[in-house]
């Protein structure tokens, strides 16, 4: 198993907006081994409080050594991350989980919400470069300012996006569900899917109805990270649960127990 | 570590169980071990617990099950595993080849199913130990935790001895009013040592939505919030039996072991902290042996006890 748990250095720290922040972190042996839909734990302060290590996607790798992450300040881990400076070190325990499963030839189409929309950049790289055919993209976020800085990744990429914003400031004005359902995607398409909870359980439901692959990023409260504390549980169709961690963090949206309401 | 620190003595003994050191990771937080390989190596550590095993498989609670608090989490696995069948043909079989002693933890809801999983265990190569969780409910006697009352720990204990070949420790609750009558019962019932404590039974609730944190409401609590109960209750346990102690509760580092053996542990296991530091145990090994030999010592046992009280 090829996982690390390394300090690495904090290379750039940019405020994409008040509250949503990209680290570029340097560890060229987690980057050699990651894979889209992976994973990192970061020690967000070195005392006891708060104790454990926080999961973030990985957003993006460069020149064999460098990765990003992309997050919100929630809480008081990240409000501690948001206060690291360039060229600090940070704990990191990493790649951790099950990636995507790329289908290199049918159509692929990416669909992401608010920070679910991190993983989907080195997913979208990946396939730009692997795949027959680009992946269409279909991003949400609540307005605007948080969204259009994460469409310029992707337009970077030479990737198109349809954006979709809750109050109709950038792209359609309602939710990426409608946005899919008049792409006219192919029958055999495969979407990959990582957001909030409600916004994952719409894109299955559609994926079903059309017969679309789907394939989900599921987030969990997690303490280790590394399938030991056996805390990280996702319900299974076929009953019992799946561990976010080892399991996943991507599953096949068919195994999955979703409570439609 | 260095060639120089090959000569530092830091076995010690848990009955007929020899280890190369003191220290051991806690059940439950170290799943079967070999999720650890790519951070630790595990010949190196004094011996594993496995995660709990009871006889048949368990689905374990629903979630959410674990939340962090001040210091340390709450967890409400519900003791999920796969069942002592599948962990003797899986996981056993996955640890042949690794040079360091495999406890397993067991649990049960019946007396019976303690001995049922005693026998199926006796005699598998590799189990070099049996640890007995009685923080478990005892369904015929209304749910009361086996742990709680001096009999029924002691029965439990006689139930696993007498289906064991292999040294039998008895894993405390700390939630009762005197953890000594319980360390004394069990001692008198045959164990070959105590190893303390579980977690101590808490809860979380968030305001906001006026709900607990955890869908089974309480959990057990971990980290080192615990540590002073933890180095309290093996100290006081400790002077009540002369079978060897095994401590744990919020132990993170090499300093940590040395209070845990000073206030009277043979050995110890280190939980919630593996999550935080994957090479924590390994580290505490290092740590030992530079403090071993800093101190000029013969043998890292002259430590236990050693509590300076006047
Ligand atoms: C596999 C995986 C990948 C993840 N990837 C990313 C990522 O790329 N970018 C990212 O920003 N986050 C990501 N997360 C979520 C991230 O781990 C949490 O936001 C983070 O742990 C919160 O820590 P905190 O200490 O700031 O908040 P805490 O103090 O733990 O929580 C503060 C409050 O925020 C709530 N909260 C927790 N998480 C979220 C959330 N995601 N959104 C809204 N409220 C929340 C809590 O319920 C609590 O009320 C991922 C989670 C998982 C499991
Ligand atoms: C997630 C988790 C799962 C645990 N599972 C078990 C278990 O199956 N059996 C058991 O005897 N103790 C279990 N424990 C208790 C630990 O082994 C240990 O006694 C306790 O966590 C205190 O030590 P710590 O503070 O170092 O974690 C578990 C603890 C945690 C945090
Ligand atoms: S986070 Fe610990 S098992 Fe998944």
């Amino acid at each position: 198993m090829s996982q690390f748990q390394e300090k690495t250095q904090i290379i750039r720290i940019e405020r994409l907006t008040t509250d949503i922040i990209r680290l570029t972190l340097e560890s060229s042996r987690i980057v050699s081994t990651a894979k889209p839909g992976q994973f990192v734990m970061i020690r967000t302060g070195n005392g006891k409080d708060p104790l454990l290590r926080r999961p973030f996607s990985i957003s993006q790798i460069a020149n064999g050594k460098y990765f990003q992450i992309l997050f919100k300040v929630v809480g008081r881990g990240t409000a501690l991350l948001a206060h690291c400076r360039e060229g600090e070190s940070l704990s990191v325990l990493g790649p951790l989980g099950s990636g995507f499963r790329i289908h290199s030839n049918g159509p692929n189409c990416l669909v992401g919400g608010g920070m679910g929309i991190a993983p989907l950049l080195f997913l979208g790289k990946t396939m730009a470069r692997q795949c027959s055919a680009p992946p269409l993209v279909v991003l949400g976020a609540r307005n605007r300012e948080e969204l259009a800085p994460l469409v310029d990744d992707f337009a970077e990429l030479g990737l198109s996006v349809h954006p979709a914003t809750d109050d109709g400031s950038f792209g359609h004005h309602g939710l990426v569900t409608d946005v899919l359902k008049n792409l006219g995607l192919g029958d055999d398409c495969m979407t990959y899917v990582c957001g909030p909870h409600l916004m994952m359980t719409a894109v299955h439901l559609f994926c079903k109805d059309r017969g679309y692959g789907c394939q989900v990023s599921m987030e969990t409260a997690m303490a280790c990270g590394m399938g030991a504390c056996l805390g990280c549980i996702v319900p299974l169709e076929e009953g019992g649960y799946g561990h976010a961690c080892s399991d996943g963090p991507v599953f096949d949206a068919k195994e999955l127990l979703w409570e439609v309401k | 570590m260095g060639s120089e620190m090959k000569d530092v003595d830091l076995r010690v003994s848990i009955g007929s169980l020899n280890l190369k050191n003191p220290v051991m990771t806690a059940s439950g937080t170290f799943g079967y071990a070999r999720e650890f390989e790519p951070y630790v190596n595990l010949n190196r550590l004094g011996g594993v617990v496995v995660k709990g095993i009871s006889l048949e498989p368990r689905a374990g609670n629903p979630p959410p099950r674990i939340v962090e608090t001040s210091c340390g989490m709450l967890n409400a696995i519900g003791l999920e595993n796969v069942g002592v069948e599948r962990f003797i043909s899986e996981k056993m079989e996955s640890l042949q080849g690794i040079d360091v002693p495999v406890l397993v933890n067991i649990l049960g809801d019946t007396l019976d199913e303690y001995r049922e999983i005693a026998k199926c265990l006796n005699g598998v190569p590799g189990v070099a130990g049996i640890e007995v969780n009685i923080s478990c409910p005892n369904v015929k006697k209304g749910g009361v935790a086996f742990g709680t009352v001096p009999e029924m720990a002691a029965s439990v204990t006689t139930a696993v001895k007498e289906n064991s070949s292999v040294p039998v420790i008895v894993k405390l609750s700390p939630n009762v009013t005197d953890i000594t009558l319980i360390a004394r019962a069990v001692e008198d019932a045959g164990a070959d040592a105590v190893s303390l404590i579980n977690t101590l039974i808490g809860m979380a609730i968030d305001h906001r939505s006026r709900r607990p944190q955890l869908a089974n409401v309480i959990g057990g609590l971990s980290g080192p919030a615990i540590k002073p109960v933890a180095l309290r209750m093996v100290y006081q346990v400790a002077q009540a039996v002369s079978i060897p102690v095994i401590g744990i509760g919020g132990i993170e580092s090499t300093e940590d072991v040395l209070e845990f053996m000073l206030a009277g542990a043979t050995a110890v296991q280190i939980g919630t902290a593996n999550f935080v530091n994957p090479r924590a145990s390994e580290e505490a090994v290092d740590g030992l042996a530079r403090y071993v030999a800093e101190q000029e010592m013969d043998s890292i046992r002259e430590l236990i006890g050693g509590l300076i009280l006047s």
